[in-house]
């Protein structure tokens, strides 16, 4: 599960290293923004671990929300022409038996190489 | 040998009792049954196709305002429209870009995304200026308007359909933005646009049935052919057509505006070919299949009219997912819609079976011989040879900095070329580089503050690509080299820019 944690003043403490200690649960970093006052760290999170790791998070003080759908497609958009498969790190995207383009979004790290690669404008990628 | 005429099938629609089978259908029926009995059983095979198609637009007739105005610049939706016809009408092209209000940031939108609002039945801001005259006294417009208040909204698409394109891969190091979507570096991915199977001209390779006057599905719409398309090369299987069709009785779903990051605006149309089983040639071209078509993936890397070709495959492979490039497995995307693609030959079929389609003979068929000649340029290009200095201090890779620091005070000159032990480039500082590390005290060896990724250029290439090279790294000169990575000259972005503008 994908988490979004935000951190602020704290952003010299090791906040992740602490968490993998005290939790004892694999975390993956997908993506982190950090500059000298605040940082946004994307999290790959296992989903039966979330509420623990989310507590540590929040123990630590920093804020912490659930990113259900990292990211978002408009159907209304999507020509299912395919553009995002091949770009994506992580394949994300496939065409299934009807050749339409179906997603796995619980695989997407959000680096932002499909919203441009899609000649219609429909994806995004969702901080919140 | 079997036989049939178009009337003969146009009685059957009518009546009913036609058949009509998809090209992808067409393909697995002939892999059982014989191309007489094809003819025999099958009428039409209905093809289609989905994917960008640059060279489209749509004739507009908006009626005279009062007092009358002689539209000499349009603008809908801030994006212009040719308006070098009579007052009141305009073409307005696909690839148009939205006017940008400087400092104001939008989403990508030009005359793709207005045609498919019009369809949409979305009002369109239209704006127009004149310069005035007795008989149109009028110098400025603004209204809005949708489809419905315009006289005519006809859509003459100069070159649709391609039989078959090249598939686009990147062999530099950086990520290229094309109209051929975003190539990832070093062949990190290939795309490929076309239908295969169901490709219109593709599956009537001889223009049979197809040219001046074929009934076709365009847009969601009933269209027509007008004849061939701009670069129309039937000798190279690139084959194109000219199509119109009236844009108020299509289907936004078959229509869709579309922009290619860093490259600009196009439009996605829907075409569908009926082609009527009037013989066994015609009945054994339709059974062509993804693997019997092929094409070429060529090296976008290499920005010149003819992209290196890389190897030739086919579309059976580029749909499969994954092409082998040199041993590696390089994943491919469509750039246009096989899902619509099939969708649209479903629609045509359907059409034909419920008696609201017709076929046509074709008043004359496309042309099957010709190609395409490339520019003649009067000019003649000018070469980085034309602009270099051959004069060129180089430095060895183990001399000590101070040496370079006192070359480069010598020279005037802001780049110095480093070279290994062999003579060939292996580096190069800038006085920058130089200045820093004497500032810093180091006294150690110039392979120690040289850059080692240096982009170079050769003496027979292109000074506009030389100048975009320049441009895209950040940096202000090139060394030139030969064959063997020896350094033959220098060439400065002053150079090149003189020469450009002696010109
Ligand atoms: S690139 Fe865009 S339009 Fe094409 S399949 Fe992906 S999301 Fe859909
Ligand atoms: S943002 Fe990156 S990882 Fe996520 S789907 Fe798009 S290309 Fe894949």
């Amino acid at each position: 599960m994908k988490m979004v944690i935000h951190i602020s003043a704290m952003v010299q403490d090791p906040v992740i290293a602490k968490v993998i200690l005290d939790t004892g649960v694999a975390i993956n970093v997908d993506r982190a923004n950090i500059d000298a006052t605040s940082g946004e760290i994307v999290l790959e999170v296992p989903a039966d671990s979330c509420a623990r790791v989310a507590h540590a998070f929040e123990r630590e003080g920093a804020s912490v929300s659930v990113l259900e759908h990292p990211i978002i497609r408009d159907d209304a958009e999507c020509v299912h022409c395919g553009a995002c498969i091949s770009v994506c790190p992580v394949q994300v995207f496939s065409f299934v038996d009807d050749w339409s383009v179906a997603m796995d979004e619980s695989k997407c790290i959000q680096c932002g190489t499909c919203v441009t690669a899609c000649p219609h404008a429909a994806l995004r990628v969702m901080s919140e | 040998m079997a036989t049939k005429t178009v009337s003969e099938i146009n009685e059957r629609i009518r009546d009913g009792s036609v058949s009509v089978l998809t090209a992808e259908e067409m393909t697995a029926y002939l892999q059982e049954h014989s191309a007489e009995e094809a003819v025999r059983e099958v009428d039409v095979v209905t093809t289609g196709t989905f994917g960008a198609m640059c060279s489209s637009g749509v004739f507009l007739n908006f009626g005279h305002s009062d007092p009358p105005i002689r539209m000499q610049r349009v603008h809908l939706n801030d994006v212009e429209a040719y308006t070098s016809l009579a007052a009141v009408d305009a073409y307005i092209g696909a690839t148009a870009e939205r006017t940008s209000v400087p400092g104001e940031s939008h989403e990508p939108y030009g005359g793709g995304h207005v045609i498919e609002d019009l369809i949409a039945g979305k009002e369109i801001d239209l704006h127009a200026e004149s310069s005035g005259t007795d008989c149109y006294p009028r110098r400025m417009l603004d209204t809005r308007i949708t489809i419905d208040d315009l006289n005519q909204a006809v859509m003459v698409n100069p070159r649709n359909a391609y039989q078959r394109y090249d598939a686009a891969t990147n062999s530099t190091k950086r990520v290229l933005y094309t109209y051929m979507g975003t190539l990832l570096p070093e062949f990190g991915n290939v795309t490929y646009s076309g239908a295969g199977v169901l490709s219109p001209l593709s599956n009537d390779p001889t223009f049979r049935t197809i040219g001046t006057g074929t009934r076709i599905f365009l847009g969601g719409a009933q269209g027509y052919v007008i004849g061939s398309g701009t670069q129309h090369d039937p000798d190279n299987r690139f084959g194109t057509m000219m199509t119109c069709g009236d844009l108020r009785e299509m289907d936004a779903k078959y229509v869709r505006g579309a922009a290619f990051h860093k490259y600009g605006i196009s439009m996605y149309v829907g075409v569908g070919v009926p082609i009527p089983i009037l013989d066994e040639e015609i009945a054994a071209a339709t059974g062509v299949s993804d693997s019997d078509l092929t094409t070429e993936i060529v090296d976008y890397g290499i920005p010149r009219r003819s992209h290196p070709m890389v190897r030739e495959v086919t579309y059976e492979e580029l749909r499969s997912g994954i092409v082998d490039i040199d041993g590696k497995e390089v994943r491919t995307s469509s750039l246009s819609s096989f899902n619509l693609a099939r969708a649209i030959a479903d629609e045509l079929k359907r059409w034909i079976g419920a008696g609201e389609f017709f076929v046509s003979a074709p008043a004359s068929g496309l042309p099957v011989r010709g190609r395409v000649k490339p520019m003649r340029e009067t000019a003649g290009q000018l070469l980085v040879q034309d602009a270099m200095s051959g004069e060129v201090r180089t430095i060895n890779m183990h001399a000590k900095i101070r040496h370079a620091a006192e070359l480069i005070i010598e020279g005037y000159f802001n780049h110095l070329p480093v070279l290994s032990e062999d003579g060939t480039l292996i580096g190069i500082v800038t006085s920058w580089d130089i200045s820093r590390a004497v500032a810093r005290g180091d006294v150690g060896t110039v392979e120690s503050v040289m850059s080692k990724n240096v982009v170079t250029s050769t003496p027979d290439e292109f000074v506009e690509l030389a100048v975009r090279k320049m441009e895209k790294h950040k940096i202000s000169a090139l060394p030139v080299i030969d064959q063997g990575r020896r350094v033959i000259g220098m060439v400065t972005s002053g150079d090149l820019n003189k020469l450009l503008v002696r010109r």
